[in-house]
């Protein structure tokens, strides 16, 4: 029997001793000589997870169970053979993302989801405050035993008391407070937190030693030795039966459930996620810590079962409570001192716990529930503020306090429905819904965001119906009938027996449930839906950080070759260079601790610091995006060359200039188009340019031709003044003739430039083709009165209205003409023209006997410039554009000329014209009257 | 000092005229309108100079040239090459296929008597 004064003393002293030993390591810390970077530390800040609940219920379990208290402490064992490839990884990609806690973890995995971490710490909260109630409990019952001992009947409260008389309620303000003199102290908010860490490695040893202690002293003090021991316990029945597996509750399926549980549990606990990695200053502690973990579990298990027998054999019959064996051993045998030896143990196990989970649940509430808030609603005032830091500590510090309250709140409704063991187990089913997204996010790519948002939601609500609100109905605040029928009596929906399901424990039934609907939402959003592109970049830097060429810490990477200029050079680009200098000006001065000028000129080719470096990243990150700022850095900064992964974040992240460079392609590829179009009317235009230049040179030798008679005669007829006049006239008349072939010549150059220009007038009217024939046969009748050719012309009776320009028309006929007078058999000359109407149109013929064409020429005796070889010798006077024209006349009119047929004695030439539109003309070709004119 | 000059040309009265002033300078002549005829009078004949027009219905002045420089009977015989098509190019493709000279329409008729009259001096 201990006084209440003096467990309160004893507790302060030892509360003291901490904060001594936390102010130590924060010292030694601040000095760079850090006491916690040693795997020994390391491993000891992991035996955090060795709480109140190792410490009184194992052995509770054991004296209930037997070896039933085991899978709590197998699974962590098994876990740890794999924290080489997992924890290790974890570590690297929290240390290279900056991530200091396990909703970072999973927000930042699945794309930086800030709804991602908020979920997660509402879930990590709600799970752990049962964990926290325990503690408290752990701790309000074991100072009562101590104090009251041996009026065991106090354990059970029947009666439940107002808050401010409860131990429980005190030692929860006073655990808050102490937590705030750790975790939140100071304005300095950093992840870190040395002093804690010592303080809580120091713990595990405390609590190690003291349970050791009280082993030892009940194995070799009460008896003699295990051996003794084991076999005084054998003696008895019910002892005797703990010993074999039968007595498991549930059988192999609650110790493969328990040991699974505890394996997700040592790994993702809010306080073991922060121990093992946020607070990890060596990765290769990760090494030593594989072996030394499962060894101090090992250690600190030795002495459960003697204590539990123990216990059963002095207490025998339930007339002590098992859970706390520990503390009523040493005081049935009047060893007070051991007894609060053994109590300050239980209070470190239940300090240490409370300490680090309530600071790393307190970083998660603010990094992932409040600041989002706080940024989004009044984000510009915040960012403005020197205070923010102290803005920051009082938000944590209030957390810290919620936290505790809501623990207490916890203990308070609930805390005497469950055992120790019990309540433990609730919590750790809870953080086992982030095992699927963690587990997955590491070694998936393609696990996602929305996969990873519905099954947490999903597991976390069935959490909460099959194993928290059961924990209400039983302590009275929900109706009794919930855990007993199902809710409104449904029995399918029975939180015990989902669906159904029966033969398994609570939490086994839960966790099954929850993991099932958690992994396959997860799975199978991942498999079918899409994901972001954020997504896509994190998980491949999360699945592939040991890829990234071996690079251990980002800092290391960071202490590359770059001078000062390179980086300015870099960041200027970005930032423009007047606003570089200034910030590199400034952050050189406060760098200036070395004594080196803060002359930016006289710095430009100093090797940068890493501080420096890091100063630029982030101020690359604010313009480019932190992955490609990333690259930048890396690019100057002679650290590895850029990963598959980061140049794939890189084009990723920057849709936006591959969108630009779409563009860029597209009209690039317009151009392309543009400029093949160009070239071939280059093509089309030197084309045409190299007929003008045929065209021009063929002009000038078809006017020489003419030219070259004329001056060859008249210089003749000048030289050879006594010529005889007969031959004299010739001369002369040649020198006419080609005079007028060379006006002709000119006039259809002329004409036919006009028309292939399109610069012909025109000059249409209404006339009558009858007409136009017989005008043009007037204009050469004196040629064939001359040359005595039989003419003959079939016209039809009635007018045949056109709309013509019948000077062209005229033109084009007697071109015709000329040619056959030209062409017709010299002896006996016939020509024919016919004007014929038909339905379809009117058709003009000339016919002439003449030898004909040959078939080779037809082709070409349109082209211009041909002349006809089958002229009557002396009398070809042609210019060779004289079809060519008339075909164009032709065709201005919506006609056609064409050589109808040619042979010797026969060749004509048709014209055919459409009729006018009109139709008011006499369709009628009957009447055709037909007359023979003949030559004289 | 009479020569045998043999004329090639399509145009009667450009023929006409170099008939006249070749008959003129006592030379006799004979006159064809096509490169075929040409070389059949060659054949018949060896003329000691050929008045050549380029421009012939069938076979050309160069064509004509370039044979009759093929020829071992034919090779001396003095070329006066007469064209209406005027640019430089037209010059040397001429005396490439082996003319003697070139004359360009329309000419003077003094100077193609000159020319005639140099050319057959060579001989």
């Amino acid at each position: 029997m201990l006084s209440g004064s003096l467990i309160l003393f004893a507790s302060l002293c030892y509360l003291g001793l901490l904060f001594v030993i936390a102010h130590l390591g924060e010292r030694a810390a601040a000095a760079d000589k850090s006491l916690i970077a040693n795997p020994y530390v390391y491993t000891l800040s992991m035996a955090v997870y060795c709480t109140a609940w190792t410490y009184y219920g194992s052995v509770g379990r054991a004296a209930n169970t037997g070896i039933g208290f085991l899978p709590i402490y197998l699974g962590p064992t098994l876990m740890a053979a794999t924290w080489w490839f997992v924890l290790r990884k974890i570590i690297r990609i929290s240390r290279l993302q900056r991530l200091n806690s396990i909703a970072d973890f999973i927000a930042s995995r699945y794309g930086k989801s800030a709804l991602l971490g908020g979920l997660v710490t509402v879930v990590a909260v709600i799970g752990i405050l049962p964990y926290i109630s325990l503690q408290l409990k752990a701790i309000s019952t074991s100072y009562t035993v101590l104090r009251d001992y041996p009026e065991l009947g106090t354990l059970s409260r029947t009666v439940r008391e107002l808050p401010w008389q409860d131990t429980a309620f005190w030692i929860a303000l006073a655990l808050a407070a102490f937590t705030i003199l750790f975790g939140a102290r100071n304005v300095d908010v950093t992840e870190r937190h040395e002093g804690m860490v010592a303080a809580v490695a120091f713990e595990s040893l405390f609590k190690l030693v003291a349970f050791l202690a009280v082993g030892l002293w009940v194995t070799f003090g009460l008896f003699d030795g295990p051996g003794e021991l084991f076999r005084q316990a054998m003696n008895e029945p019910r002892l005797q039966q703990l010993t074999s597996t039968e007595r498991l509750p549930g059988g192999y399926t609650s110790w493969l459930s328990l040991t699974l549980l505890s394996m997700v549990a040592v790994m993702f606990l809010p306080r073991q996620f922060h121990m093992a990695v946020v607070e990890n200053v060596d990765e290769n502690h990760v090494r030593r810590a594989m072996w030394m973990f499962p060894l101090y579990l090992l250690i600190i298990n030795l002495f459960v079962l003697p204590l539990a027998f123990a216990g059963e054999m002095r207490f025998p019959g339930g007339s002590a409570d098992p859970d706390f064996h520990v503390l009523t051993l040493p005081l049935a045998e009047q060893r007070d001192m051991l007894a609060l030896f053994v109590f300050l143990g239980g209070l470190s196990a239940a300090t240490g716990m409370v300490i680090v989970a309530t600071i790393a649940l307190t970083t998660m509430v603010s990094n992932d529930l409040v600041m989002p808030v706080l940024l989004r609603t009044r984000g510009r005032v915040f960012a403005t503020r020197l205070d923010a830091g102290k803005t920051l500590m009082q938000i944590r510090r209030v957390t810290i306090v919620v936290i505790m309250l809501l623990g207490y709140l916890h203990f308070y409704l609930i805390g005497e429905s469950y055992a120790l063991v019990t309540i433990g187990l609730v919590s750790f089913c809870a953080v086992a819904q982030f095992a699927p997204a963690v587990l997955f996010g590491l070694y998936w790519k393609a696990a996602s965001r929305l996969g990873a948002i519905t099954g947490i939601t999903a597991g976390f609500l069935i959490w909460l119906y099959t194993l928290l609100l059961p924990g209400f109905a039983q302590a009275g605040w929900l109706p009794r009938s919930f855990v007993d029928d199902g809710p409104f009596g449904i029995a399918l929906l029975h939180p015990y027996h989902l669906f159904g399901l029966q033969g398994l424990d609570a939490i086994t039934h839960s966790l099954f449930w929850s993991m099932l609907v958690n992994t396959g939402l997860l799975v199978g959003f991942s498999l079918f839906g899409t994901r972001s592109v954020a997504e896509r970049v994190q998980a491949e830097r999360f699945v592939g950080v040991f890829a990234d060429g071996g690079r251990k810490l980002d800092v290391d990477a960071l202490q590359g070759n770059a001078t000062v200029g390179d980086l300015q050079n870099l960041v200027g680009r970005f930032l423009g260079q007047a606003r570089t200098q200034r910030v590199f000006a400034n952050a050189l001065m406060t760098d200036n601790g070395k004594g080196q000028s803060a002359d930016l000129q006289e710095r430009l080719h100093e090797t940068a610091s890493p501080l420096l470096v890091e100063h630029s990243e982030r101020l690359l990150a604010g313009a480019i995006g932190a992955a490609s700022a990333r690259v930048m850095i890396n690019s100057v900064a002679g650290g590895t060359a850029p990963s598959i992964e980061s140049v794939l974040s890189i084009l990723e992240e920057s849709s936006k200039v591959r969108s630009h460079s779409r563009r860029l392609e597209q009209q690039s590829r317009e151009l392309e188009a543009a400029t093949q179009e160009l070239r071939s009317a280059n093509e089309r235009l030197q084309e045409l340019d190299r007929l003008k230049d045929e065209f021009v040179a063929t002009v000038s030798h078809e006017l020489r031709t003419p030219l070259t008679s004329i001056r060859a005669f008249s210089e003749i007829l000048l030289a050879t003044p006594d010529m005889e006049s007969t031959q004299r006239k010739e001369f002369l008349d040649i020198v006419v003739k080609e005079s007028e072939r060379l006006t002709r010549l000119v006039d259809q150059v002329l004409d036919l430039a006009k028309i292939e220009s399109g610069r012909m007038e025109w000059r249409h009217e209404d006339l009558d083709l009858c007409t136009i024939v017989n005008d043009s046969l007037a204009s050469v009748s004196q040629l064939i009165r001359e040359r005595n050719i039989r003419c003959e012309k079939t016209l039809p009776d009635q007018t045949l209205n056109v709309n013509v320009d019948g000077d062209r028309l005229t033109q084009l006929l007697v071109n015709l003409l000329s040619n056959a007078v030209k062409f017709c058999d010299a002896d006996d000359g016939r020509i024919a023209l016919r004007l014929l109407s038909s339905e379809d149109g009117y058709r003009i013929e000339v016919e002439d006997n003449g030898a004909g064409i040959g078939p080779e020429e037809i082709e070409h005796v349109f082209e211009k410039f041909h002349q006809a070889n089958r002229a009557n010798a002396g009398e070809s006077l042609g210019t060779g554009l004289g079809l060519p024209i008339s075909r164009y006349i032709a065709e201005h009119h919506g006609g056609h000329l064409y050589v109808a047929r040619s042979r010797p004695g026969s060749t004509v030439f048709a014209l055919d014209l459409p009729r006018p539109s009109s139709g008011n003309d006499g369709p009628d070709t009957s009447g055709n009257r037909s007359d023979t004119e003949t030559g004289r | 000092m009479g020569h045998e000059i043999l004329i090639v040309e399509d145009e009667r009265n450009i023929a006409l005229s170099l008939e006249f002033l070749m008959k003129q300078a006592g030379h006799s002549v004979r006159s064809v309108g096509d490169g075929q005829d040409a070389l059949d009078a060659i054949d018949e004949l060896l003329p000691d100079l050929i008045l050549l027009d380029v421009n012939l219905p069938t076979l050309d002045g160069y064509s004509v040239c370039a044979r009759l420089r093929a020829e071992e009977r034919t090779r001396h015989v003095r070329v006066l090459m007469l064209t209406a098509r005027g640019r430089e190019i037209e010059r040397e493709k001429g005396m490439a296929a082996g003319a003697n000279d070139y004359l360009t329409k329309p000419f003077s008729t003094r100077e193609l008597v000159q020319r005639v009259e140099s050319l057959l001096g060579e001989t």
